[in-house]
C-alpha cells in the first residue's frame, strides 16, 4: 500500500490561511477592534494595532481595561477554536471554502473569564498568545498573555473556561 | 462637588466607552448604571447575532470603574486590578444591555466591586462580575 504524498507547501499554507481568515473575519466584533492574527505553523499571535478608540484613560494615556479584556478573550476563543479545528483542517475534512462561504462550525462558549491587569496598556500595538491548558470533550481551560514592547513584560493576563460545542460522530 | 456631573464627564471623556455607545444612566454613592445599545458591529456570534463577551466585559469594566470613583471615600481616579466575569446566558439580540455596579467595600488603596448585566428580562441576568480596582489620590 503506497502512502499518499504530502501536499505541496503552498497548498497546505493556503488551506490553513483560508481557514484562519474565515474564522477571524466571520466575527464582527473582532473587525470592530481591528484585531489580526499572525500564523506560524499552528502557533497564532493576535495583534491589536493601536487606535484612538481603544483608549480608556486619555490623560495617561492608557488602553481601556475593557479593550484589553476583549483582546484577551478574542485571542482565547480563536486560539481554542483553532486548536479544536486543526486536525480537520489538516486532513481536509473541514473544507476552507465552506468556511469562507460563511458556514462557521459551532464555536466554544465562554463560561467565565478572569483578567489580571499587570501594568497600564500603552498607546501602542498589543500582542497576545493563548495556551490551551486543558481541552476535554465538554470543557476547556485557556490561559492568555498580552504584551506590547517587551515579550517578557506582559501588561495583562487571563484565564478562561469554555463549554465545547457538541461534535457528533 | 457634583459627583454625577464628574462621572458623566468621565464617561464622555473615555474614547473606548464612547466608541461602544455607553450611556451613564445613574450614579450614586458607590453605585453606577450604564447602558449599551445593541449594535451589529459588536456581535460575537454571526449565526445568532449575540453580542461578543468582550463588549460585555468593556461595559462591566467601565461600570465598575464609575462606581468605584463615585464612592465618597474615593478621592480621584481608578484603574482595574482584576475582573472576573461569569457569562450566565447569551444576551438577547436586538436588546440593549444594562450594567449595574456597586462598590461594596473600599480601603485607602483598593475598591471592591460587583456588577450585574441584564437585557430586557431583568429576572435573568446575562452576566455577573466581581473585581478590585485601585483607589488613586486626587488628580
Amino acid at each position: 500500500m503506497s502512502r499518499r504524498p504530502p501536499d505541496p507547501v503552498q497548498v497546505v499554507k493556503q488551506r490553513r490561511d483560508a481557514a484562519l481568515h474565515a474564522l477571524v473575519t466571520g466575527v464582527p466584533y473582532i473587525n470592530f477592534l481591528g484585531i489580526e492574527f499572525d500564523r506560524r505553523g499552528d502557533e497564532l499571535t493576535a495583534i491589536m494595532p493601536f487606535d484612538e478608540k481603544l483608549i480608556g484613560n486619555p490623560l495617561l494615556p492608557a488602553l481601556h481595561g475593557g479593550a484589553t479584556a476583549a483582546f484577551l478573550e478574542v485571542t482565547a476563543i480563536i486560539g481554542l477554536s483553532w486548536a479544536m479545528l486543526w486536525d480537520d483542517i489538516e486532513s481536509g475534512k473541514l473544507d476552507p471554502d465552506t468556511l469562507v462561504a460563511g458556514t462557521l462550525p459551532r464555536l466554544p462558549k465562554t463560561i467565565d473569564f478572569t483578567v489580571d491587569y499587570l501594568r497600564s496598556g500603552l498607546p501602542r500595538d498589543a500582542y497576545a498568545r493563548a495556551q490551551v491548558t486543558r481541552s476535554g470533550r465538554r470543557y476547556a481551560s485557556v490561559k492568555v498573555e498580552a504584551w506590547q514592547d517587551n515579550r517578557a513584560r506582559p501588561f495583562a493576563q487571563a484565564t478562561a473556561h469554555f463549554v465545547m460545542p457538541r461534535r457528533d460522530g | 462637588m457634583d459627583k454625577k456631573k464628574i462621572a458623566e464627564q468621565f464617561i464622555g471623556a473615555i474614547p473606548h466607552s464612547r466608541a461602544l455607545g455607553m450611556q451613564l444612566t445613574d450614579v450614586g454613592e458607590g453605585t453606577a448604571e450604564i447602558e449599551m445599545a445593541y449594535d451589529e458591529r459588536f456581535v460575537g456570534d454571526p449565526e445568532t447575532g449575540v453580542i461578543h463577551g468582550g463588549a460585555v466585559s468593556a461595559l462591566m469594566d467601565t461600570c465598575c470603574g464609575a462606581a468605584a470613583m463615585s464612592h465618597p471615600n474615593s478621592p480621584g481616579g481608578t484603574a482595574t486590578i482584576d475582573l472576573r466575569i461569569d457569562y450566565m446566558r447569551p444576551a438577547t439580540p436586538g436588546q440593549k444591555i444594562r450594567a449595574r455596579a456597586e462598590c461594596y467595600h473600599i480601603t485607602r488603596s483598593v475598591a471592591f466591586l460587583r456588577a450585574t448585566a441584564m437585557d430586557d428580562d431583568e429576572s435573568r441576568p446575562v452576566a455577573q462580575a466581581t473585581g478590585s480596582f485601585t483607589v488613586e489620590s486626587e488628580p
